[in-house]
């Protein structure tokens, strides 16, 4: 057969690419559903982890509450149970960021806040964060405890930063730096401050940025703190309701009590 | 079959130290020797995959589209071998990410299809291409390990210099930061070079 011909070259490429897409598509359907779990499944962990528990922790008993919020602070949406199929746990963080930076209207906004009830019952807010690092996206999640300003404890992940540099924000040693910070400094909202050359001693809102790793440690920064800014009003509106004053750690236990007495 | 088939592309043919082929993935993904491992298995699958369709397929192939049929065997098992890793390794493919598409732009795949699948019967094809991938994963390895353990301390994660020794410890030794630049990986992928050369040259001799 004379393989140089025309027609067999246009034939023979038609074939080939639909037979090519044929078992890609097979492929790509095929796996899908465990694709999409092992997203969601790590997705539970990641949230687990900015709270500070392992793998191990059972998500739906840890994760009591998942809240959609808008750029108002306004509760759009509350699911108590099911958590990985409700509205919050599904929202898009990417899209979302889209929306911050157009500067979409604050009511627009879809923004997914989980309660955390933890082991030694106290409970935990987990924030989202998402922004683009050096070679993709970046994202993770912010622990405040009930005072909305101590961090309890962060997550961060990202899709292709530098291994070695960039990546090491996923790693717990860079996340463990954010425990105990405060986004508040002196009353005022002032998000976490990730310092590059060393954060100062003794300061409440400063952590190391990573050496080699300057731009993802400036992007991590800065998305931390838009998407902490975006949920101010909430983060408001439930320091208020809480108690005025802000109270102080130990209160806080205190009337936790008082309410589970009562 | 001819065991220099095996034996020539790992030593005296090797692709990365005496082709410089593939010379971009060795920058990119031996920071750490896991990614690089997964990596190095991944290139051998699909270069030997790939040699082995090419080369069932060879006396159909129109030639003035050959190159755009090998592009797309390749292309065909890399996203398989990427879907694979989404759906089985998730951890290891979030730590590759774009580089396991990357494979499909590595030189020695498309090389070996050109220069050995299109003339050669399957079975020697696909040795060919997995011995091939083999000595690009070897190479491959081999940087990851010095570049991990020089710029970490650490091997497959695990701490190797002792703790004691670093000097925020109170010791005297420090991780060398140089080790986990890019530059490094050429450095240290030029000092094989230089290795394998002088080493053959005397092989030459006798």
């Amino acid at each position: 057969m004379d393989t140089n011909k025309n027609s067999y070259t246009i034939i023979y490429s038609i074939v080939m690419v639909v037979l090519v897409a044929a078992v890609l598509a097979f492929v790509s359907l095929s796996l899908k559903d465990k694709q999409n779990e092992n997203i969601s499944n790590e997705k539970k962990q990641y949230l687990l982890a900015s709270v500070g528990l392992g793998a191990d922790a059972n998500f739906d008993q840890v994760i009591t509450e998942a809240i959609v919020v808008d750029g108002n602070g306004k509760v759009v949406n509350t699911a108590t149970s099911n958590i990985a199929a409700s509205e919050a746990f599904n929202i898009s963080t990417s899209e979302q960021a889209s929306l911050i930076k157009d500067g979409a209207p604050k009511e627009e906004l879809r923004l997914p806040v989980f309660v955390a009830s933890l082991p030694d019952g106290s409970q935990a807010y987990i924030f989202s964060a998402y922004g683009a690092g050096l070679w993709g996206p970046i994202w993770g999640w912010v622990s405040l405890k009930t005072d909305l300003n101590t961090i309890s404890g962060v997550k961060f992940d990202h899709s292709g930063e530098t291994p070695g540099l960039g990546a090491e924000i996923a790693t717990p040693a860079f996340a463990g730096q954010f425990t105990g910070k405060e986004i508040f400094v002196g009353g005022e909202f002032a998000s976490v401050a990730i310092v590059k050359g060393g954060a100062k001693e003794g300061s409440t809102n400063e952590v190391d940025a990573i050496s080699g790793g300057t731009i993802t440690s400036k992007a991590l920064d800065s998305s931390i703190k838009t998407w902490l800014e975006a949920y101010l009003p909430y983060i408001k509106s439930l320091q208020a309701l809480a108690a005025t004053p802000m109270p102080i750690e130990g209160e806080v236990v205190a009337t936790q009590e008082n309410v589970e007495n009562n | 079959m001819d065991k220099n088939l095996i034996t020539n592309p790992i030593l005296k043919n090797n692709p990365v130290t005496v082709l410089v082929l593939g010379i971009c993935s060795a920058l990119a993904v031996t920071v750490k020797l896991e990614p690089a491992c997964v990596m190095a298995i991944s290139v051998t699958a699909v270069t030997g995959f790939s040699s082995l369709i090419a080369s069932l397929l060879r006396n159909t192939i129109p030639n003035r589209i050959r190159i755009i049929v090998q592009l797309v065997i390749v292309a065909l098992l890399v996203i398989l071998v990427d879907q694979i890793l989404k759906a089985y390794a998730y951890e290891v493919s979030k730590q590759l990410s774009v580089y396991v598409g990357l494979i499909i732009t590595n030189c020695i795949i498309m090389g070996r299809i050109e220069a050995f699948a299109l003339g050669n019967k399957p079975l020697p094809s696909l040795v060919d291409g997995l011995a091939n991938g083999a000595g690009y994963g070897l190479i491959l390895i081999a940087i990851a390990f010095i570049r991990e353990l020089f710029g970490s301390g650490t091997l497959f994660g695990a701490q190797i210099i002792p703790a004691s020794w670093y000097v925020a410890e109170g010791g005297w030794y420090l991780n060398n930061g140089l080790f986990i630049m890019p530059p490094m990986a050429l450095i240290i992928t030029g000092c094989f070079i230089w290795l394998q050369r002088s080493f053959q040259k005397e092989e030459n001799k006798k």
